[in-house]
C-alpha cells in the first residue's frame, strides 16, 4: 500500500481517484482532494521544513490557513515558482511539485541547524545587539549572511508569466466565512431577495462541520446539512458563492478585498487566470470567520507529529488520514477529546490524555474513559522525545513529581479556541476582553458590520445558528430600509453539537519563568515563551514593542495561534491584567497575497502607456533613434548610413540654419482659453500683459506659482478677442490644465471663461530655417507668407495641403520658423507633403537634440532645465516678460519676497570655457577658487552644455550667484580629472542680433 | 478605498477618480499685491494640519473635473460632508451630532 496512513473507509475522498506528486523530488502518491498535508501525511511523512532562525526540524502544526511551519515551494515550470505556500491549504494535483525550504544541503540533514545550538545568541532582539560593532561590517559581513542563514522561501528570479483578473463587486450583505454561521446568515439573508455574496478560503463550504462528526442539524450530519444549505444558496439568483476566496483586507466604508485562488489547484491552468482579485463594496457585512485552535506552549513544542487536535481530526474526517499509530493528546479543554475518540473509533491507538485540568468531566470526557483510552487529569507534557519526529510524550503531574515517559508518534495539542477577530479589527472596531472566557471578543463596530458564531465567542452550535440565522436576516433588511428583530421562521433543530468552550493561555507547566526550555510561542518567527519574557526584563512594557521586540505574531502570520499565548505571558511577566496589557493590532492580509493579485492588469503598457504622435511611423521609417519623454517617444536624432549620435546632430544643427529643418513638437502641451473674459483670465494666469495683444499675434507667457518661482513657460497665441491657443512644456501639459482649472473654478469664478486640453487634437510641425517659408509657401493656401503680412509672433488659420491649420510664425531656433497645427489625424500626411518640399532645398528633419542644441545657441530656457522650481523670471532674464503695469497675476506678490529680492540669487548666465573644445557636464558645480580646500564653496551650476556645430566651439549655461555682475569673470568648474575655467558672458551665443529671426 | 460624494454629480463615487488639492478656505486676497509678508505667508505657507476635522478640496478629476470641498476626520478618515467650491465652512458640531 502506497499511502499507509490512510484509513480504509474513513474521509470523503474516492480510494479510486490517485493523484501522484513529488516533494523534495521524490515520488509520492494522494488521492484528488487532498492537500498537500493531507497527502504528505497519508504517506507518513511530517518533516516538511526548517524554523526561520534556528532551523529546527518542523511538521504540520494545523490544517488550515493558520499553518506556521509547513510552507513549502510549488513549482510548475522555470518561471512559475511560489514561495512559502501553506501545504495545508496547496490543493492537490497530478504532477505538483513540492520542495521544502530554508535548508541545507537537505531537509533531514540542515548546517543551518546549528543556529539551534547557537540560540543563546540568537534570541529575541539580537540583531539589534550583538552586530552592531563593527558599524561596517553590519552591511558587508553581518547583514548577508544573516540574511542567508535566516529566511523564509526563495523569491522567483524571473517575472511571473501569469494572468491576474479583476472585479469590482457590489452587493447588500457580504458574508465572510462559509461554515455554519455563514452558511445561516447568507441563507437568512438572501431569502429576503438581497444581493448576497459568501466566501470562503477553502474548496467547499462547511468550515468546522467538514470535521465536527458530533453535529447534527435538522436530522442531518453536519457536513451534509453544510452541503444542502449551499446547494440551496447556488440556486439563487440573487447569491454569489465564492469558494477558495480569502477575504484579506477589511478597508474603509465596508470595502473588502478578497482574492479568489482560480487555477493554482488545477493540473493545467489552461488560459484561466491565476487568481482573480475582487473589490467588493458591502452595504452590510457579516463576519463569520470562526476561532483558531490555539496549541500548548511547552518544551520542544515544535517536533514534527506535535500538531492541534482539530487538525488531527480534520486529516481524519474529510481526508481519512491518521496522523499517527500511537497518538497522545495534550489538552486543556474538551475540544481535543472528539478528536481522540474519532481516531480511536477509526482504529488508531491513543496512548493516552493529558489534560491539563484536574477535574475534566461531560459528555466527551465520558465517551473518551469509555471507549477506553487513558484520561491523565491534573497532568501535564514536559516534553517530547525524538528530533525528526516526535517519539515520546514525558507526563509530569502539573504540580511537580514523577516524570513518566509515553512512546507516541504524534502528539494532539489544544489550549483551546481563539476567535478569529482579524477582520473585525481591520474594520477599525475595538475588541474587548471577556475575563470569564479569556478571550477578546468584537466590542465596539466601526461600520456597519456584524460578527457571528465562534469569532463572535459564540460557543454552541444551536447558539450560532439562531444568532446567524437573526444576523443576515437583519442585516439584509437594514439595506432595505426595515427593521426586523431576525429570526422569524428560521430557527433550526440542532440534534446534537459539540462544546468548545474553555482551555488556557500562556506557558504551560514546566515551561515557566523559571525555565530555559524552548517553549514555541509563534513558530513562524521562532519566538519563545522566554524570548517574551526576556523582551519585557529588556524595558519591553508595551505589548506593540514586545511584538516589534521578538516580532512575535508579524510578518504572514498575523498572530494567528501565537497572539494570545504572546500576550498572556507578557502580562504575566510585567504582573498585569492582560487587558491591561492590549492586544496588537492586526495588519491586513490576513494571509499573504501575491504581487501579482494586487498589480493585476496594470503591468506593461497597461500601467504605463506609451504615447506616440501623428507623425511616429515616418520618423520611424527615416531611422530616428527615440528618447522617452515622459510616456512620450520623441525623435531623438536621425542617424544617415555612417553617422554616430554626435555626427547627426552636428549635421541636423548646420543644415538648419543653412536651409531648414522639419521638427516633430506634437508633444507640446496645447490649450484653448475661450470666452468673453479669456483675456483677463490669461492676465491673472501668466505675467505678461494680453489684454492689448491683437488678434493674430503671439506673445511669449510665463507662468508663474504663488511663490513667485516660473512654473510653465510657452508661446501663446490669441485667435481672436475671445479665443487663445495656449502650448505648454511638454512635461507641464497636465499639470498646467490643472492649475488653470483650479484658478478658474476657485478663485476666479467669476470670469466667463471655458478651458479645453487640444494637445492629442493637432499635430504639430515646426519648419525652421531661411528656407522655411519658400517650403510650405506652395502647399499653404489663404494665409499670406510675406514678412510684413505675417511677422514673427503671429498666428494664421488658413489651410495647408487642402487640410485646416493653424499656422504659427514662430522659432524656437532664432531661425526664420514656422509651426504648422493641423489635425493630427492628417499630421503625417501633412508632414510628409512638407518633407517633400523640403527635400528641393536640402532640408533635413532633426530631433530632440538638435532642438536642443538650436534652442542653447540663442540662449532660450527650458523650463525644468534651466529652471528648478526656484528660479524667478528676473533670475533666469525674463524680466522683460513680466506685465509691470499689472496689479493681479499668480505669483505677483510672491516676487516680492524678501527673499526674491535679495541680491545674491543664483541667476542664468552663459558659460564659455577658455578651452573651446571642452564640453562641460550639465550639473556640474561651479566655484570661484578652484584651489579652495574640500569642501568647497559652490556658488551654482552647469544647467545645460552641449557642443555646437554652429559656433565651433562648446556652449552652457548655468545659474550663478549674483550672475548678472559676474560678466566676464572668470569661474571654475571642479570635475576629477581637473578644474575646468569658464568665463561668464552672455547667454546668447549665436545671431546675437537676433536678425535672422525676421527673414 | 473611501467613497466620496460629489456635490456636483451628487453621488457616492470611488476614491480612484479623485484628487486631494490641499487644505479649503485658504481665500487668496483680491489685493494680494498689496498684503504685508506676514499676511503671504499664512496664505501661502501656513496650513492647520490638525488631527481631527479638516477642511479639504478634492477635484473630480476622473469625472466632472470640478474642484469642491470635504470635511472629513483624519482619525477616522470620514467623510462629514462634502459642499461645493465657495459654499461656506459647514458648521462641525451639527455634523458630529
Amino acid at each position: 500500500m502506497t499511502q499507509p496512513f490512510r484509513i480504509p473507509g474513513a474521509g470523503r475522498l474516492t480510494p479510486a481517484k490517485t493523484v501522484r506528486f513529488t516533494f523534495d523530488g521524490k515520488a509520492y502518491t494522494g488521492l484528488e482532494g487532498d492537500t498537500l498535508a493531507s497527502a504528505l501525511l497519508a504517506n507518513g511523512v511530517h518533516l516538511v521544513g526548517r524554523s526561520f532562525k534556528y532551523h529546527r526540524p518542523r511538521g504540520f502544526l494545523s490544517a488550515g490557513a493558520e499553518e506556521p511551519n509547513a510552507l513549502v515551494e510549488i513549482s510548475r515550470d522555470a518561471t512559475r515558482k511560489t514561495p512559502n505556500v501553506r501545504a495545508t491549504v496547496q490543493e492537490l494535483y497530478d504532477g505538483l511539485a513540492a520542495r521544502s525550504q530554508n535548508r541545507w544541503p537537505s531537509l533531514g540533514f540542515d548546517v543551518g541547524a546549528i543556529n539551534n545550538l547557537l540560540s543563546p545568541f540568537l534570541s529575541a532582539g539580537f540583531y539589534y545587539k550583538t552586530f552592531m560593532w563593527p558599524k561596517a561590517a553590519w552591511k558587508r559581513l553581518y547583514e548577508p549572511n544573516i540574511r542567508a542563514a535566516a529566511g523564509l522561501g526563495v523569491a522567483p528570479g524571473e517575472a511571473d508569466p501569469d494572468h491576474y483578473a479583476a472585479r469590482f463587486a457590489h452587493c447588500d450583505v457580504l458574508v465572510v466565512g462559509g461554515g455554519a454561521a455563514g452558511l445561516a446568515a447568507a441563507l437568512a439573508a438572501a431569502e429576503t431577495g438581497v444581493r448576497v455574496i459568501l466566501c470562503d478560503e477553502q474548496l467547499e463550504f462547511g468550515g468546522a462541520l467538514r470535521y465536527e462528526s458530533g453535529a447534527r442539524i435538522d436530522g442531518l450530519g453536519g457536513f451534509d446539512w453544510a452541503r444542502q444549505a449551499t446547494g440551496k444558496l447556488a440556486a439563487m439568483d440573487n447569491v454569489r458563492l465564492l469558494t477558495r476566496t480569502t477575504a484579506f483586507g477589511y478597508y474603509a466604508q465596508n470595502f473588502v478585498g478578497l482574492t479568489e485562488r482560480v487555477t493554482d489547484h488545477l493540473a493545467t491552468p489552461g488560459t484561466a487566470p491565476r487568481e482573480r482579485l475582487w473589490q467588493v463594496r458591502a452595504a452590510r457585512v457579516v463576519l463569520a470567520t470562526g476561532a483558531i485552535e490555539r496549541h500548548m506552549v511547552f518544551a520542544d513544542n515544535d517536533r514534527p507529529g506535535v500538531m492541534l487536535a482539530s487538525a488531527a481530526r480534520a486529516f481524519l474526517n474529510q481526508y481519512g488520514v491518521a496522523v499517527g499509530r500511537t497518538i497522545g493528546v495534550y489538552t486543556a479543554n474538551d475540544s481535543a477529546y472528539a478528536a481522540a475518540i474519532d481516531l480511536k473509533k477509526a482504529g488508531v491507538d491513543i496512548a493516552a490524555i493529558v489534560d491539563l485540568r484536574d477535574d475534566p468531566s461531560g459528555p466527551l470526557v465520558e465517551q473518551a474513559r469509555s471507549l477506553g483510552i487513558e484520561v491523565n487529569p491534573g497532568r501535564a507534557v514536559v516534553g517530547v522525545g525524538g528530533r525528526n519526529r516526535v517519539s515520546s510524550m514525558i507526563v509530569q503531574p502539573k504540580g511537580g513529581g514523577g516524570k513518566r515517559t509515553i512512546p507516541v508518534d504524534a502528539l494532539l495539542v489544544s489550549a483551546g479556541w481563539t476567535p478569529s477577530v482579524h477582520l473585525f479589527s481591520q474594520s477599525r472596531g475595538k475588541v474587548a476582553f471577556d475575563a470569564e472566557s479569556q478571550r477578546f471578543l468584537p466590542g465596539q463596530y466601526a461600520q456597519d458590520c456584524v460578527s457571528v458564531g465562534a469569532c463572535n465567542g459564540t460557543d454552541g452550535l444551536a447558539e450560532t445558528l439562531n444568532e446567524a440565522f437573526a444576523a443576515g436576516e437583519v442585516a439584509a433588511k437594514a439595506t432595505l430600509g426595515e427593521t426586523s428583530a431576525g429570526g422569524g421562521g428560521n430557527a433550526r433543530k440542532v440534534d446534537a453539537s459539540e462544546d468548545w468552550a474553555g482551555g488556557m493561555l500562556g506557558s504551560a507547566p514546566g515551561a515557566g519563568a523559571d525555565t530555559t526550555v524552548k517553549a514555541f510561542v509563534d513558530f513562524q518567527n521562532d519566538v519563545t515563551a522566554k524570548d517574551i519574557r526576556q523582551a519585557v526584563r529588556e524595558g519591553m512594557r508595551s505589548i506593540e514593542h514586545v511584538k516589534r521586540f521578538t516580532t512575535n505574531g508579524m510578518a504572514t502570520d498575523q498572530g494567528k495561534t501565537s497572539n494570545m499565548h504572546g500576550l498572556a505571558i507578557a502580562a504575566e511577566t510585567l504582573g498585569k491584567e492582560i487587558p491591561e496589557v492590549g492586544l496588537t493590532t492586526f495588519r491586513a492580509p490576513y494571509t499573504p497575497v501575491t504581487f501579482g493579485a494586487i498589480v493585476n492588469h496594470a503591468r506593461h503598457e497597461l500601467f504605463d502607456p506609451t504615447r506616440r504622435t501623428a507623425m511616429h511611423s515616418w520618423a520611424e521609417a527615416h531611422g530616428a533613434v527615440f528618447e522617452d519623454v515622459g510616456q512620450w517617444k520623441r525623435a531623438w536624432y536621425f542617424p544617415r548610413p555612417g553617422e554616430d549620435m554626435h555626427a547627426a546632430v552636428n549635421r541636423e544643427c548646420v543644415t538648419v540654419r543653412r536651409s531648414a529643418g522639419l521638427f516633430d513638437a506634437s508633444t507640446l502641451g496645447k490649450i484653448e482659453v475661450v470666452g468673453p473674459d479669456a483675456a483677463a483670465f490669461m492676465e491673472l494666469l501668466y505675467t505678461n500683459p494680453w489684454q492689448k495683444l491683437e488678434p493674430g499675434r503671439c506673445r511669449y507667457g510665463i507662468m508663474l506659482r504663488e511663490d513667485g518661482f516660473i512654473y510653465d513657460d510657452g508661446v501663446v497665441g490669441r485667435l481672436s478677442a475671445d479665443r487663445f491657443h495656449v502650448t505648454t512644456t511638454t512635461g507641464g501639459a497636465a499639470r498646467v490644465m490643472n492649475h488653470m482649472e483650479d484658478y478658474l473654478q476657485t478663485e476666479f469664478p467669476h470670469l466667463n471663461v471655458w478651458l479645453t486640453s487640444i494637445s492629442e487634437q493637432w499635430a504639430v510641425i515646426a519648419v525652421q530655417g531661411p528656407k522655411s517659408r519658400d517650403i510650405l509657401a506652395p502647399l499653404v493656401e489663404g494665409i499670406d507668407l510675406s514678412d510684413a503680412a505675417m511677422p514673427h509672433m503671429s498666428v494664421r488659420e488658413g489651410s495647408i495641403c487642402g487640410v485646416p491649420t493653424r499656422l504659427f510664425r514662430m522659432s524656437f531656433t532664432g531661425e526664420r520658423g514656422f509651426e504648422v497645427n493641423v489635425p493630427a489625424d492628417y499630421g503625417q500626411a501633412v508632414w510628409e507633403a512638407i518633407w517633400a518640399e523640403g527635400e528641393k532645398y536640402g532640408a533635413c528633419a532633426y530631433g530632440t537634440e538638435a532642438m536642443h542644441v538650436l534652442r542653447a545657441e540663442k540662449g532660450y530656457i527650458i523650463v525644468g532645465q534651466d529652471t528648478d522650481g526656484t528660479v524667478t523670471p528676473n533670475d533666469a532674464g525674463l524680466d522683460w516678460a513680466v506685465g509691470k503695469k499689472k496689479t493681479d497675476f499668480v505669483g505677483i506678490r510672491g516676487l516680492k519676497r524678501p527673499d526674491l529680492l535679495a541680491s545674491g540669487r543664483k541667476q542664468l548666465v552663459g558659460l564659455k570655457t577658455v578651452d573651446p573644445k571642452v564640453v562641460l557636464e550639465e550639473g556640474a558645480q561651479i566655484v570661484q577658487d578652484p584651489n579652495q580646500p574640500i569642501p568647497m564653496t559652490m556658488i551654482g551650476h552647469v544647467t545645460s552644455s552641449y557642443w555646437s556645430e554652429n559656433c565651433g566651439r562648446s556652449i552652457a549655461m548655468g545659474v550663478v550667484a549674483g550672475g548678472h555682475g559676474r560678466l566676464g569673470e572668470t569661474l571654475h568648474v571642479p570635475m576629477p580629472d581637473g578644474s575646468i575655467a569658464v568665463e561668464i558672458g552672455s547667454a546668447v551665443f549665436f545671431d546675437e542680433m537676433g536678425e535672422r529671426l525676421h527673414g | 478605498m473611501l467613497l466620496i460624494r460629489c456635490p456636483y454629480c451628487e453621488e457616492e463615487r470611488p476614491e480612484l477618480e479623485f484628487r486631494h488639492a490641499g487644505e479649503a478656505h485658504v481665500a487668496r486676497s483680491s489685493e494680494i499685491s498689496d498684503i504685508s509678508d506676514e499676511a503671504f505667508e499664512q496664505f501661502f505657507f501656513i496650513r492647520s494640519n490638525p488631527k481631527g476635522i479638516v477642511f479639504e478640496r478634492w477635484r473630480h478629476l476622473n469625472g466632472c473635473a470640478r474642484f469642491f470641498n470635504a470635511a472629513r476626520d483624519t482619525v477616522s478618515d470620514r467623510f462629514l460632508t462634502t459642499y461645493k467650491a465657495g459654499e461656506p465652512k459647514p458648521d462641525v458640531a451639527g455634523l458630529l451630532k
